[in-house]
């Protein structure tokens, strides 16, 4: 059953690429114009279609398109001017910086708080802790990021403005892993490393807020189910302390469990950067995604969607494969 | 591929490394300035490709032609990389004597060579401003031997046939008139593309700044070119992309920027009577108008096009949406152009234009549908516009579209009625009046297939006019033409032309010496100062 | 003997019929649900929203589309309840008229949604084999791609607009139903009243429309109810990148898009529609909540 799920990639991914190749192509949008702009001549605009292969017919395209993939091939986006997979390799480290960097947050503030909230199911605490995740699912993003922007950066002057880094800064740091804060820590450079960290804060812990929500109240109803076990009880009676209880024997039973949760989590990490990469100016493959879908740059949008959708795919199998391996109650 | 390693070695190079600030976000370092613009525009840096707003006016930073308008008065063309100029007195042959000082940025010498290698190029080329130049009658066969170097430092071009001369020195002040390095172009030629590959990220030109790296819809970084004759006071520019005029704003009020270019009427009266930051205007070839396409039988009437242009109150939209960034302009060749007529004679008038309805047999209205693009302020133009047409019977349904997905639709000849913004490809009337006024062929096998051509619009008189204007080597008479063709396209045209664009920077404290021109292929950064 | 639908007869032990036990289970649902404060505050809010939209027309003060171009972005007023927008339109009647277009948005894409994924799942699971993987392979695709990536591409592809935007969030959407009707069906499939009815003669489609798809209501409700919030913020987000609803339509989300720019001086324009969005998927969380833990507490 395992090595099925997997064999279903490559099918999976089959699908997501025609599926994106024909939204690409039914678009109302002329990719010569991208190109050729609006005030070329008719002989130019019929040289640029021959050149993009659009005069032949649409399954030779998507053919043509396929073996290309094969090879690694994913085209040549008309906003950069760089072949698709030199500009993925360009901003999807951006992008995995800032998700990585939300979920660090939102695992460390989030488990912890819906352990506790478990602990005191029905208190102020627990109350508090449930409206605040709540919110956090029912806020859209680019409202939040649009009001932070709004209080931290303008009133109150204390984080910095949108884009990664300031442009004092700009094109000092060697590019190691595409992550400016961690190529900063590598390259020496401290006054890169801390501008970086300042620009990360905001929109990570904007995204954060929301995987956090999630985490939390997934982690809060786990933790109530599990310390009403009968196990706990008879660990009660044995007289263990309250906080091994709660952490080694409560949390420990759930903990593989969370592990699902938390792969999912990311996946919709992915989905919010999109938007916050957009509210902050973050080059990162959201960013990408969005401009060349406005742009009609369907080599980008393609390989950018495909990427972003192996990510995803990966993630969703993983938790389905864990929650169904490790959850003993599932048929 | 530009590397951030390769970003290190180059501003190492061309820095005295300065005082790099640590903590919190402090002014931008000396020497450097730093612009914030909408850059995603960008294609390609190669002069015989490029055609975009952002990028024809880095190259013109980088690059410099035969000749450019005169830096005082702009109806006049004075020497650039050509000290002197000659034109025979059949208009046919050009002759331009080059200065002998002139450096490309690697260091070689600016000959007649490499001006007509960039022209040959441009020719050969054949990108999207190809046109500019093969409109003269040159093409990949005849333009080696109708432009030439005749000597190192002298550049012949003849004409096939007359045209206008100020035309013909107008085109060449535009971007794909810039003078190629043709021994770097060539060196970096793969498969016969003559360089256009390697140029599309890459300069090679006597310009006083040279493109050190572009990321796209990120930034752009030009540092001085040490070998160019005419030096920028500033050693880097950096242009930041920040898509969001208030974004902008915010970035120059804090000091991370020094120049603001996109900033809407709204940010301006924000700032206005802030003393600390200097606001420059300047009016563009740039017009906003609606295209009312002929295929509709409404809209095909005659007096159903005057009836809009009397509808509408543009005063309103220019004094309430657009103070300062857009202003009335209701001919087709906007005021900063030559030849322009100033007149702007339809007001609001609901009482004329129902009048008009009723002439047309459609005293009841009827109801029709406008593209327009989506984003500040045509969304908000447009929907006065709505409520304008509302008022004398004419139901308009709005239909908002991406930049590319309404030119799609417009260029597809499928729309009723659009509002929609074109700029000048140079600077001469003949780049607007071919577009308004020309349609020789309405098929769609057509050769010629821009404004005119796009909504139907058939004129064999205007056609004439303005086919003939280009050819007309007396520049009194020329211009008399324009204003004689301006008049009788407000008469009868399906077209109510609007506004035209005043581009506006927000200069920083401290900051002085830019001033957008009238084309993106006149702004120059190099008197760029900060105290 | 008690009346019907008094107290008495609803928390009856001994129900006369199938009829009777429904309402029974249902009014104890209803006494469950009471007990949860968040919940009733979320029903509540539902309840005010729905009524303000469909009462839109009588609460609003003034037309939501008339241009006041000279008065453009003014403060809060007693002629402008929440101040007006970048055309001098009233903000407080563009967010009552708002609400109608969120709601029906919501509406559209649930009557699309969960018919399909039904349809999808249940069949899927009834028949097993090559029927089953098929299906599942094509809701795998749609599974694998980020929901607002999705909608995005297909407006794009559409046309931007709300019939776009709500086939877009719709086509996203159902996965999720389609797994959890095949989830219902796959535990039902083999039970014996199953087998019952089909001995009787019954043919594979009616087993499905009238055995197990009933059955599968309870957890597609909760789903929906908790899905309602996510619907709104993708619709929002549509809206706030352009590709929503289009103005001059008093979509939330497009209401922050077109007046995104003056959020530093006339903060009010952007933030209240901000403040509406949330709120609307605040009380549908709660509310999702609340009826989960009633109906399907299995369910996350």
């Amino acid at each position: 059953m395992l090595a099925g799920s997997f064999a279903s990639i490559p099918l999976t991914l089959f699908g997501l690429t025609l599926v994106t190749f024909l939204i690409g192509r039914v678009m109302p949008i002329d990719p010569v114009i991208a190109i050729a702009g609006d005030h070329a001549p008719p002989d130019v605009i019929a040289a640029v279609r021959e050149q993009l292969g659009l005069d032949k017919p649409l399954f030779v395209q998507f053919w043509i398109y396929l073996l290309n993939l094969l090879h690694g091939d994913l085209g040549r986006s008309v906003m950069t001017s760089h072949p698709v997979t030199a500009d993925i390799a360009q901003f999807f480290p951006a992008t995995l910086e800032l998700a990585t960097t939300a979920m660090i947050i939102a695992i460390v503030v989030g488990i912890p708080l819906g352990v506790i909230a478990a602990e005191r199911q029905g208190s102020r605490f627990d109350h508090v802790v449930r409206v605040v995740s709540l919110a956090g699912q029912s806020v859209p993003v680019f409202v939040l990021g649009l009001v932070c922007l709004l209080v931290f950066y303008v009133k109150l002057g204390i984080a910095p403005g949108t884009g990664q880094l300031d442009v004092a800064y700009e094109g000092l740091v060697p590019r190691v892993t595409g992550m400016l804060v961690l190529d900063a820590a590598i390259a020496g450079d401290w006054d890169s490393f801390w501008d970086a960290l300042a620009h990360l804060a905001q929109p990570a812990l904007v995204l954060a807020y929301f995987s956090m929500a999630y985490i939390t109240r997934m982690t809060r109803a786990f933790m109530i189910e599990s310390l009403a076990g009968e196990y706990i009880i008879t660990a009660r009676a044995k007289g263990l302390s309250a906080s091994r209880i709660l952490w080694r024997h409560a949390f420990g039973n759930i903990a593989v469990r969370l592990v699902t949760v938390l792969a999912l989590a990311y996946a919709g990490l992915l989905e919010g950067a999109v938007i916050t990469e957009t509210v902050f100016s973050w080059p990162g493959l959201g960013l990408y995604l969005t401009v060349s879908l406005l742009n009609a740059d369907m080599n980008a949008v393609l390989g950018a969607t495909l990427v972003v959708g192996l990510v995803y795919l990966v993630l969703n199998l993983l938790a389905d494969v864990l929650y169904r391996l490790l959850d003993p109650r599932v048929a | 591929m530009l590397t951030r390693r390769n970003l290190l070695a180059a501003s190492a190079a061309t820095m005295a490394a300065p005082a790099v600030p640590t903590g919190a976000h402090a002014a931008t370092p000396k020497g450097v300035a730093v612009m914030v613009k909408q850059i995603d525009d960008i294609v390609s840096f190669d002069p015989a490709e490029s055609y975009e707003f952002t990028n024809n006016e880095v190259d013109a930073n980088c690059y410099r032609r035969l000749v450019r308008p005169d830096a005082e008065d702009s109806t006049k063309i004075a020497g650039d990389l050509a000290e002197t100029y000659d034109v025979s007195p059949d208009g046919l042959t050009f002759t331009f004597r080059l200065r002998h000082d002139a450096k490309f940025e690697s260091g070689n010498p600016v000959t007649a060579n490499d001006a007509a290698f960039s022209l040959h190029r441009v020719v050969k080329l054949n990108k999207t401003p190809g046109f500019i130049i093969t409109q003269f009658g040159f093409n990949a066969d005849n333009v080696e031997k109708m432009v030439r170097a005749l000597d190192d430092y002298t550049l012949e071009i003849k004409l096939p046939q007359a045209q206008a001369t100020s035309f013909v020195l107008y085109c060449l002040t535009a971007n794909v008139g810039s003078v190629v390095d043709k021994a770097t172009v060539l060196a970096n030629q793969t498969n016969g593309d003559l360089g256009n590959g390697w140029m599309k990220t890459h300069s090679a030109g006597a310009g006083p700044y040279k493109l050190t790296s572009w990321q796209a819809s990120d930034h752009v970084i030009a540092d001085a070119n040490p070998n160019s004759v005419e030096k920028g006071v500033m050693s880097r520019v950096v242009i930041r992309h920040v898509a969001d005029p208030s974004a902008q704003l915010l970035t120059l009020q804090k000091g991370d920027a020094d120049i603001a270019r996109d900033l809407g009427a709204d940010q301006l009266k924000t700032i206005a009577g802030n003393k600390s930051l200097t606001v420059n205007a300047s009016p563009q070839g740039t017009s906003m108008y609606i295209a009312m396409n002929q295929s509709m039988a409404e809209l095909a009437k005659p007096q159903v096009h005057q009836a809009i242009k009397w509808a509408i109150d543009y005063d309103a939209i220019a004094n309430n949406i657009t103070p300062d960034t857009w202003s009335v302009c209701q001919a087709f060749l906007p005021n900063a152009l030559p030849g322009a007529l100033k007149d702007n004679p339809f007001r609001k008038d609901i009482a004329k234009a129902k009048q008009l309805l009723a002439d047309a047999g459609l005293p009841d209205g009827f109801a029709v549908s406008m593209d327009y693009i989506s984003h500040s302020p045509d969304g908000d133009i447009a929907q006065a516009i709505q409520a304008d047409l509302a008022a004398v019977g004419i139901k308009v349904q709005l239909l908002p579209g991406e930049q590319k997905q309404v030119i799609t639709k417009t260029r597809a000849r499928q729309h009723q009625l659009a509002m929609l913004v074109w700029g000048t490809d140079y600077f001469d009337p003949n780049s607007n009046a071919q577009a308004w006024c020309e349609n020789p062929d309405d098929s769609d096998a057509s050769k010629l297939k821009i404004l005119a051509w796009r909504s139907h619009f058939v004129d064999k008189e205007l056609t004439a006019e303005s086919q003939a204007a280009v050819r007309e080597l007396d520049p009194a008479k020329r211009i008399a033409l324009y204003q004689t063709m301006q008049r009788q396209f407000m008469e009868r045209a399906p077209f109510a032309m609007l506004l035209q664009k005043n581009a506006v920077a927000v200069l920083g404290k401290g900051v002085s010496g830019f001033h957008v021109g009238p084309m993106p292929d006149y702004t120059k950064y190099a008197q760029i100062t900060k105290a | 003997m008690s009346g019907v639908l008094s107290r008495e007869w609803l928390l009856s032990e001994t129900p006369a019929s199938r009829a009777h036990a429904a309402w029974v289970r249902r009014y104890r649902g209803w006494l469950q649900f009471r007990t949860n404060g968040l919940a009733m505050v979320g029903l509540v809010t539902v309840a005010i929203m729905i009524v303000a939209s469909l009462a839109a027309p009588l609460l609003a003060l003034q037309n939501p589309s008339a241009q006041d171009l000279a008065g453009r972005l003014a403060p809060p007023s007693a002629a402008h309840w929440f101040g007006t927008d970048e055309l001098g339109r009233d903000i407080y009647s563009r967010i009552l008229f708002g609400g109608r277009v969120t709601l029906g948005m919501v509406v559209s894409v649930v009557l699309l949604v969960a018919p399909l994924g039904l349809a999808v799942g249940s069949v899927a699971g009834y028949l097993g084999g090559m029927a089953d993987r098929v299906l599942m392979r094509v809701t795998d695709v749609f599974l694998a791609f980020p929901r607002l990536v999705l909608a995005l591409a297909f407006v794009a592809a559409l046309k931007p607009g709300i019939t776009s935007a709500i086939i877009a969030i719709a086509l996203t959407a159902w996965p999720p139903y389609a797994r959890l009707a095949r989830a219902d069906t796959l535990t039902v499939r083999s039970s014996d009243f199953i087998a019952a009815v089909r001995l009787a003669g019954a043919g594979s489609g009616r087993i499905i429309l009238r055995h197990i798809v009933p059955l599968c209501l309870s957890s597609v409700i909760v789903r929906v109810t908790l899905d309602m919030s996510g619907i709104i913020l993708t619709a929002a987000a549509l809206g706030f990148l352009g590709m929503g609803a289009q103005p001059p339509m008093p979509e939330w989300g497009t209401m922050i898009a077109s007046s995104r720019a003056f959020i530093l001086d006339q903060w009010w324009v952007p933030t209240i529609p901000g403040i509406a969005i949330f709120v609307a998927s605040l009380a549908f969380n709660l509310l999702g909540d609340g009826m989960r833990d009633v109906l399907d507490p299995r369910q996350r």
